[in-house]
């Protein structure tokens, strides 16, 4: 922790510096976890952010004006989350892509709010976030009482019977998402046979593993982060419990099988359709795939996020953050990587479609068709 | 009854690393007086070599496990001894005779510097490993379906775990050197008197404590398969409660207090919430210390005229 606030420090300081240097072009941020246990998915933020601003510039700037990156870092803390976000708008950066937590995302956009920013996520999931009526957030992802039905339906559906058990790490996201589930999968009549939290950061989870063997569970649902997951997966092979693991979208990168090795195989998780997979993003992975980057997880949301400002800013003819808001909002449809986006009042996305993945034996992950298999 | 033997083991397990780390903490308060609020951070660098020497003997193309575990074993405390022994000589011994909290201050810096030295050099990410001891026996498999599993890992850990501690003991206890130690916790200025380099002694409990921090710190690593730059603050406020609850400037009772708090975190998640772990262990200490102040091992401090 203490050593964050040190990096933020320094990376104020360089910023500071940047930012006059570049007085004539549009600065824009992405903010996310770049260091931490997290820190998998700033990255893939960051790579989706570079990529778009390197696209944007290579078209010819906006508005007349050459783009400027600025990377901010929030560890998934809510706290610095918070300072980063003033930061941010005290610089008069128009345009904040982030953050991934939505621990993080929902304190932060309360300041951008207040520092004139407009804020997409490309992440983060809970509710909350566009829930509270602020001017100023949209997201290019779904929501957990989305994401939690899915995972609810799929459950009722294939543990029918069996016994389930609900872990979440006390996060807003984990949390959040642990709760819609529980909620959706109480509605269908069936109920878990245990519901337990875990701190966030824990390495340790023999003790809960014991339990789960002791109730004799046959899949366990974890609203938390891919590194506490694969830490509970493992030690769950350890004593020897072939139990299902199943979560949310913060599956969604490789190192979650470089924690688990080959017993990650089979572990379910729910994420929109893979836009990798979409023929509009199939230029830009080459693209990625020529920079050995695989633009997994939520890279492409992130690119998505910067192309749904960037057209909008196009179409207003103004970077205002209150304009180009309402251009977003009632501009009907945008073109980006992940297909069309259409973005509703509230800011969420009106299309939304979570499926579920299943990890294979080689570190990869592919969708399976709840209905088919 | 089968239940509550697995979560022995596993509180077992936990524990003897927290020992392992606490008597890092320990040792260097019996000395010098002092947290050494680093340790926590060694105990980090520890994992972290063990992980990079892991490494490269697999890219050299060994496979025999106890071979590679024993020079892993060995490379990493000795180059985590060599932090230790840096550590105290830049950021403690010029302050030594200065007042109180100033080494105190300056162990916090240095456990800014270490974390912060792994993150630029080692990435801000967390780093696996796969499973490198895998397996595991079946001790009882009762009627009701409950299968106690003692894996291999938790084997290793807690057999590497009491050879070592039995040779740091005797090594304190027997040894020209652990006389020295015991001498300088006693009266620095009397051994001065009496031909016991004290430097030197300090300097050999920093390298001790940092070698057994390293041991911690792959034992972390085969258990847990994963490290990273901010794991030694967790871990290090972890074993320095040990270290008190055991009694701070005892070596047994490091690794008594480390057991204790292993213990309590894993039956308390066990039989009542997992969410209060923390709760209990800290709550528990907290008994301790109102009806022993010392601790559970410690000795009551003399007033030095």
């Amino acid at each position: 922790m203490k050593s964050f606030k040190l990096i933020g420090l320094a990376l104020g300081a360089s910023f500071a510096l940047s930012a006059s240097a570049f007085a004539q072009d549009i600065t824009v941020a992405v903010a996310g976890p770049m260091t931490g246990g997290e820190s998998a998915f700033g990255r893939q933020m960051k790579n989706g952010a570079e990529m778009a601003v390197a696209d944007l510039n290579a078209g010819g700037g906006l508005l007349g004006k050459k783009l400027a990156l600025d990377v901010e870092d929030d560890a998934c803390d809510p706290k610095q989350a918070r300072s980063v976000a003033e930061k941010i708008g005290s610089a008069k950066i128009p345009f904040v892509a982030g953050h991934y937590c939505s621990s993080s995302s929902i304190p932060a956009s309360e300041a951008y709010a207040d520092g004139n920013v407009l804020q997409i996520t490309p992440a983060s999931t809970n509710p909350l976030f566009t829930e509270r009526k602020l001017w100023n957030v949209a997201r290019v992802c779904g929501r957990d009482d989305q994401q939690g039905l899915v995972a609810a339906e799929f459950i009722a559906k294939y543990y029918k019977g069996k016994n389930v058990a609900i872990l979440n790490d006390k996060t807003t996201y984990g949390k959040g998402l642990a709760d819609e589930t529980k909620k959706a999968l109480n509605k269908v009549g069936f109920t878990e046979k245990m519901f337990e939290s875990y701190n966030k950061g824990d390495k340790d989870f023999n003790a809960i593993v014991s339990r789960l063997k002791r109730d004799n569970i046959d899949l366990v649902y974890v609203g938390g982060y891919h590194q506490e997951s694969g830490l509970i997966l493992r030690q769950m092979r350890d004593q020897g419990l072939q139990t299902v693991l199943m979560a949310g979208d913060a599956l969604a990168d490789k190192e979650f099988a470089s924690i688990t090795g080959p017993a990650g195989a089979g572990t379910l998780f729910t994420f929109g359709p893979d836009p990798r997979n979409k023929p509009t993003a199939k230029a830009i992975v080459e693209r990625f795939k020529a920079k050995n980057i695989d633009p997994e997880g939520y890279t492409l949301y992130t690119y998505a996020a910067m192309q749904v400002w960037s057209q909008a800013v196009k179409k207003a003819g103004t970077t205002d953050p209150k304009k180009v808001m309402d251009t977003i909002k009632g501009g009907g449809a945008w073109d980006t990587v992940i297909g069309k986006i259409e973005i509703d009042a509230k800011g969420d996305i009106k299309q939304i479609d979570y499926v579920v993945y299943k990890w294979d034996d080689k570190g990869g992950y592919t969708e399976i068709n709840p209905k088919g298999s | 009854m089968d239940y509550f033997a697995q979560q022995l083991i596993n509180g077992f397990v936990l524990g003897s690393i927290y020992g392992l780390i606490a008597i890092g903490y320990t040792m260097v308060y019996g000395i010098v007086g002092m947290i050494n609020f680093a340790h926590g951070d060694i105990f980090m660098i520890g994992g972290f070599i063990a992980l990079i020497s892991f490494l490269v003997l697999v890219s050299f193309g060994l496979t025999a496990v106890p071979l590679i575990l024993l020079i892993v074993l060995l490379v990493s405390m000795a180059i985590t001894a060599l932090y230790g022994w840096t550590v105290e000589r830049i950021a403690y011994r010029p302050l030594r005779h200065s007042f109180r909290l100033a080494p105190m201050l300056s162990a916090i810096g240095m456990s800014f510097v270490l974390s912060n030295y792994s993150q630029i050099a080692q990435g801000a990410r967390v780093k696996p490993v796969p499973p490198i001891i895998t397996g595991g026996y079946t001790l009882h498999a009762s009627s009701g379906g409950f299968v106690v599993q003692l894996s291999n890992v938790q084997v290793v850990v807690v057999i590497t775990t009491v050879v070592l501690l039995a040779i740091f003991t005797w090594l304190v206890a027997r040894t020209r050197l652990g006389r020295d130690m015991r001498a300088c916790e006693q009266d620095q200025t009397m051994a001065a008197l009496l031909g016991v380099d004290v430097d030197r002694t300090i300097s050999m409990t920093f390298v001790i404590g940092a070698a057994l921090a390293a041991v911690a710190g792959m034992m972390y690593l085969l258990y847990y398969g994963l490290v990273d730059f901010f794991m030694g603050f967790v871990a290090g406020i972890k074993a320095f409660t040990a270290a008190v609850l055991g009694g701070i400037g005892s070596l047994p009772g490091a690794m008594l207090g480390g057991l204790a708090i292993g213990l309590i975190e894993t039956l308390w998640s066990a039989y009542f919430s997992v969410e209060y772990k923390d709760v209990a262990a800290f709550s528990i200490l907290i008994v301790v210390l109102i009806f022993l102040p010392t601790g559970l091992l410690g000795r009551p401090e003399v007033e030095k005229v």
